[in-house]
């Protein structure tokens, strides 16, 4: 017997209705189908996920997708979702699983934070008219410069990458998005002159060609790690952690493990590709330093060394360590960052969120004279320009795109890209479904989105009087708190509005 | 051939020797190393390293050919991430010795530490093989994806257990060849515990013919055992284990 109903309601207006059968051949779920007896279509809404694709793509406007009015009783602390949960794994035994960032409530404080604007003093600068510097160097910077007598300098610099905007495209890789997603993804980069990342699936060889701006990731499962792959990316990225599921490692399962993807992470056919928790070779931050210098052995201490983690309670310290370890780049992703595939219980109730880690991280390398030494980059949740600008006055040097980049590319959050049905040609491998994301087409969205975010951020800082970004990077100065208590405020290290 | 004298030598120091040296010389003999990580680190076909002393962690690290021999014990994470090549030990090997090995071999004269051949995986033509004399830690072959492992358990003092427990936990590719009596708690009860079949059997005669060229010992003494073999019994070891929220779990 079945112990609960669909979460959604297909409303087909039937006035306007054609029976195309457009929305049959679109849902790879199977929630519409035709009738063979009468030729009309119908719904199974069961099946349903809400991702909104046969909505847009009816020519007809005829399909609209509403939450199932059929609900249990009101209660505050049994909600809905709590009571499903529940069932659901009466009815299976298994870890719940789910896709993208937490959808709970926990307060974002990217909305509690006003940025400053000047008036009267210190004017305003209109980026139209005047140069306005978004450019971003990641990697150490020496503390020092000396020079020769004809002005050369001396000082051996450590390696550093640049970028046109501190944006980003965060670590997806191949097997959980499909080749097209990240080819997409690699063209916008090259064309924004920023960073693509691999994930920890490899570089696939059509992608071979953006290598100048990838950021080439190692995880504990070593995927498609090689000598000829380190060398490859610009950046190399180590991932300890993820934001959305923070002391877990990853599990690619068989079925999306096809040909192309097995031969970019270098595996069998329709094996499991198995991440484990943690790096076997990494137990301390002593540990972690071989790991980086093993890595910058290997590329002859050309590349800067990332070290990627999740953000989670002693997030300052471990931030430190990884530093002193010799880590380049530190990122950090907060708890509301996506995911293909994560533990529901982990991604709802692990970490913390990334405005404070940002905020730690940032004093404590202050306070403790290393924050040269490193670039902060911050992942889990970037969702606009203002976003950024304010992750940016609150120390970071630059931001990870992870789900807005999705989005530009049609992404609806439906959350369930762990089944591998993205109906949006994303989170799939199956090639009926890769084939509807164009990557000629969908890579202007993405550039269109980090033009449009880049500009704004040259409004935002032009209205503080600010026409360098390196002028807005940990300037707390420029951002008040609203409704925070003194505590959040003493961690975000902002006064409150109106101090 | 070249010789370099690693003799309180700072790892990098070292290291961008034996580099420059590889530049040039097909053959690089380091003596005194006392420690040094990363000798080898990426290292080409063609080329080899005769390393005199003890090297330090991560030697070989992404080794993609060529041949290392250490006329001494190595230390952890030996043929990290190796791609090919070869790599002989004369004596013991510490923890993780090719960790997420994807092709190449390594020979280990005695034992080896914990976590031995930890996420082995092959792929295509590639096929890496651990052969190690002695004893291995525990958690051997743990998340094995590929490859051969083969443990000859040789000279073992007296109760002393060829394997350490929890062996190839998670293992769900690959094949671990154990050589002698062994006490079966030792092994994950996920794995199959089989007779090696004939072809099995060729594998592993390649593979001690070879180890007795390299140190030595009597082949048909070695081979007059009897040897196990250990599988995964799924490649999808957690298929059943998740439920998909959000999406209809009953779909
Ligand atoms: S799953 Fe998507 S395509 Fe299928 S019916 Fe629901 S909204 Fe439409
Ligand atoms: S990537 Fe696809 S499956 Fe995942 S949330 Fe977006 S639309 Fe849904």
């Amino acid at each position: 017997m079945r112990y609960f109903t669909s979460e959604f309601l297909i409303e087909r207006n039937k006035d306007r209705c054609i029976n195309c059968g457009v929305c049959a051949r679109q849902c790879s779920n199977e929630a519409h189908y035709i009738d063979l007896d009468t030729g009309e279509v119908k719904s199974d809404e069961t099946k349903c996920v809400d991702c909104q694709r046969c909505v847009c793509l009816c020519p007809t406007n005829a399909l609209m997708i509403i939450k199932n009015p059929n609900q249990t009783r009101d209660n505050a602390n049994w909600s809905q979702q709590a009571i499903r949960e529940v069932e659901m794994q009466a009815s299976t035994g298994g870890i719940l699983l789910s896709g993208m960032g937490t959808p709970k409530e926990y307060p974002v404080y990217w909305d509690k934070i006003l940025l400053n604007a000047s008036q009267v003093t210190n004017p305003s600068i209109d980026p139209l008219r005047e140069p306005m510097e978004t450019k971003t160097y990641l990697g150490a910077k020496p503390t020092q410069l000396e020079f020769d007598e004809e002005g050369n300098i001396l000082t051996k610099l450590p390696p550093t990458v640049e970028l046109d905007t501190p944006l980003m495209m965060s670590a997806m890789s191949f097997g959980s998005i499909s080749l097209n997603a990240q080819k997409s993804l690699a063209m916008a980069a090259k064309e924004c002159n920023t960073f693509f990342n691999t994930g920890e699936g490899g570089l696939h060889k059509e992608l071979d060609q953006y290598a100048d701006h990838a950021i080439v990731q190692v995880a504990s499962g070593r995927f498609g790690v090689s000598k000829d792959y380190l060398n490859k990316g610009q950046i190399i990225e180590i991932k300890i952690g993820q934001g959305a599921k923070p002391g877990i490692g990853g599990h690619l399962p068989g079925e999306k493990v096809n040909v192309e993807v097995s031969q970019t992470r270098m595996i069998p056919e329709h094996s499991d590709a198995i991440s484990p928790a943690p790096h076997h070779d990494i137990y301390s931050i002593e540990d972690l330093r071989q790991l980086i210098f093993s890595l910058k052995e290997v590329t002859r201490y050309k590349k800067p060394v990332a070290v990627k983690i999740a953000a989670v309670h002693n997030i300052a310290a471990i931030a430190s360590g990884s530093v002193r370890a010799g880590a380049d780049i530190i990122v950090i992703d907060g708890f509301r960052g996506g995911s293909g595939s994560t533990p529901t219980r982990l991604r709802d109730n692990v970490g913390i969120p990334i405005e404070l880690a940002l905020a730690a991280v940032d004093q404590r390398l202050r306070d403790e004279s290393i924050r040269q030494n490193c670039s902060i980059v911050i992942a889990g949740s970037v969702r606009n320009s203002a976003d950024v600008v304010k992750a940016i006055a609150l120390g970071a040097d630059a931001c990870y795109i992870g789900s807005s980049a999705l989005i530009a590319m049609g992404c609806h959050m439906c959350r369930t890209c762990m089944t591998g049905k993205c109906n949006w040609g994303i989170a799939t491998q199956n090639p009926e479904l890769t084939r509807r994301l164009n990557p000629e087409i969908q890579y202007k969205r993405v550039v269109n989105l980090l033009h449009a975010w880049n500009h704004e951020i040259q409004e935002m800082m032009g209205g503080m009087g600010i026409n360098a970004i390196e002028s807005l990077r940990g300037n707390r100065l420029m951002l008040r708190g609203i409704g925070l208590s003194e505590k959040e405020l003493e961690i975000l290290g902002i006064k409150h509005a109106g101090e | 051939m070249k010789v370099i004298d690693a003799k309180e030598t700072y790892f990098k120091t070292l290291n961008d020797m034996v580099f420059d040296a590889l530049e040039t010389e097909d053959e690089v003999i380091i003596a005194n190393v006392g420690g040094q990580r990363y000798i080898g680190t990426g290292m080409d076909a063609g080329k080899s390293i005769i390393v005199q002393g003890t090297p330090g962690n991560d030697m070989a690290c992404y080794m993609n050919g060529g041949r290392i021999t250490v006329k001494g014990n190595g230390q952890d994470a030996v043929g990290n991430t190796m791609n090919g090549g070869e790599i002989v030990i004369y004596g013991h090997s510490g923890d993780t010795v090719g960790y997420g090995m994807r092709d190449g071999r390594i020979f280990v004269q005695t034992n080896v530490g914990c976590r031995g051949g930890i996420h082995m995986k092959e792929f295509e033509n590639c096929r890496p093989k651990i052969v190690i004399g002695g004893r291995a830690g525990a958690y051997l072959g743990e998340y094995m994806a590929g490859g051969v492992i083969l443990l000859l358990g040789l000279n073992l003092k007296e109760g002393r257990e060829v394997i350490g427990h929890y062996c190839a936990t998670g293992m769900h590719g690959g094949v671990i060849y154990i050589r002698g009596e062994y006490s079966d708690d030792r092994i994950s009860p996920g794995v199959a515990v089989l007779e090696p079949n004939e072809d099995d059997m060729k594998e592993i005669s390649d593979l001690v013919r070879d180890y007795c060229k390299y140190f030595g010992s009597d082949y048909h003494e070695i081979m007059n055992e009897r040897f196990t073999k250990l599988a995964p019994t799924s490649a999808r070891p957690y298929k059943n284990l998740y439920a998909r929220n959000e999406a209809f779990p009953l779909s």
